[in-house]
């Protein structure tokens, strides 16, 4: 299967790689996530960046994960990668040279985790607004804040 | 003085009348309720048989302004624009749960009633509503507009509800 193809091909990329509902899942740290990307492009075809999130777990360290799920549309074929960045330091490189799509999907999980993409350039608020304080996707930002842009009627 | 008492009253009925009957409203088309406004607009309930057909595309030739699903805090902005620049009298209808009160997004994004931005007159319950409550809602802010004085002033003397 081309999981074991991928799995054997990167061996030393990721620290850890297993099934999750028939996708390939592969855990690495975030200073090896551009070489194995480039591989997982030029050499299975993974042609298109479907998504970039982030999970936070608080009690964790390090606390953020930063997920992605590339999709090889010659092999019909997902794979999701996880790094685990800092709190103090939500760092990633940025997947924008190769992708277009990682212009607007790093926007997203910037402004809702506060993950940082070394190399964008470009991340202001694509749902939230300027002026908006704080990342509400955190799980220690209050459920119930709300950050008016027009002032409230009596 | 009898004259003007009998003048002065039947003044105001006379344009109520008129303006409920010709509610041009402004349909202020956010979400899903937007399916309940096409249902309740078209022919198998007709609110043209209410005069309260004929939607308008700009705030200056309308006077009924229906926020139809919800509005973000970045969109509250936009909506009180846009009830500015409707002429007076103007009056709003927050269509559906989401406008009335944000429905089920009590989120750090969603606006928890539109009536937190600009002034409301008829809330429609409904998530979404349906076509019969709209109307319903139509009637009664028909009876409203009815009993309302109309005042008729040039234009320097009108006033916006709020001021």
């Amino acid at each position: 299967m081309i999981h074991d193809d991928i799995k054997s091909d990167l061996l030393g990329l990721y620290e850890r790689a297993w099934e999750s509902f028939g996708m390939l899942v592969l855990e690495l740290p975030a200073d090896r996530l551009l070489a194995l990307v480039r591989r997982l492009k030029d050499d299975f075809g993974f042609d298109l960046l479907l998504d970039v999130t982030a999970v936070d777990f608080p009690e964790r360290r390090p606390r953020f994960e930063v997920v992605y799920h590339l999709y090889s549309s010659g092999n019909n074929l997902r794979v999701r990668l996880k790094t685990r960045v800092e709190e103090a330091s939500p760092r990633v490189p940025t997947l924008s040279h190769w992708y277009g799509a990682a212009r607007f999907l790093e926007r997203e999980a910037h402004e809702m985790y506060g993950i940082r993409f070394a190399g964008n350039d470009d991340l202001r608020p694509i749902l939230l607004y300027e002026g908006f304080e704080g990342h509400p996707l955190r799980k220690d930002y209050p459920i119930d804040r709300e950050q008016p842009l027009v002032p409230y009627r009596k | 003085m009898a004259m003007m008492e009998f003048l002065t009253t039947r003044k105001d009925e006379l344009v109520g009348w008129v303006r409920k009957f010709s509610l041009f409203p402004y349909p202020f088309v956010t979400a899903c309720c937007g399916m309940e406004f096409m249902s309740v607009s078209s022919t198998l309930y007709d609110t043209d048989r209410f005069g309260a057909a004929l939607p308008r595309f700009t705030p200056r030739q309308s006077d009924l302004l229906m926020v139809v699903g919800t509005i973000t805090h970045k969109e509250a902005p936009v909506i009180k624009k846009v009830y500015e620049q409707m002429c007076e009298p103007k009056w709003v209808m927050a269509f559906g749960a989401c406008a009335t009160s944000g429905g089920f997004y009590r989120n750090y994004a969603v606006l928890q009633g539109v009536d937190k931005v600009i002034p409301v007159d008829i809330y429609v319950p409904g998530c979404p509503p349906r076509p019969e409550m709209v109307i319903d809602a139509i009637m009664k802010l028909q009876d409203k507009i009815a009993g309302e004085r109309h005042p008729i002033l040039p234009f320097e003397k009108q006033k916006d509800r709020e001021a």
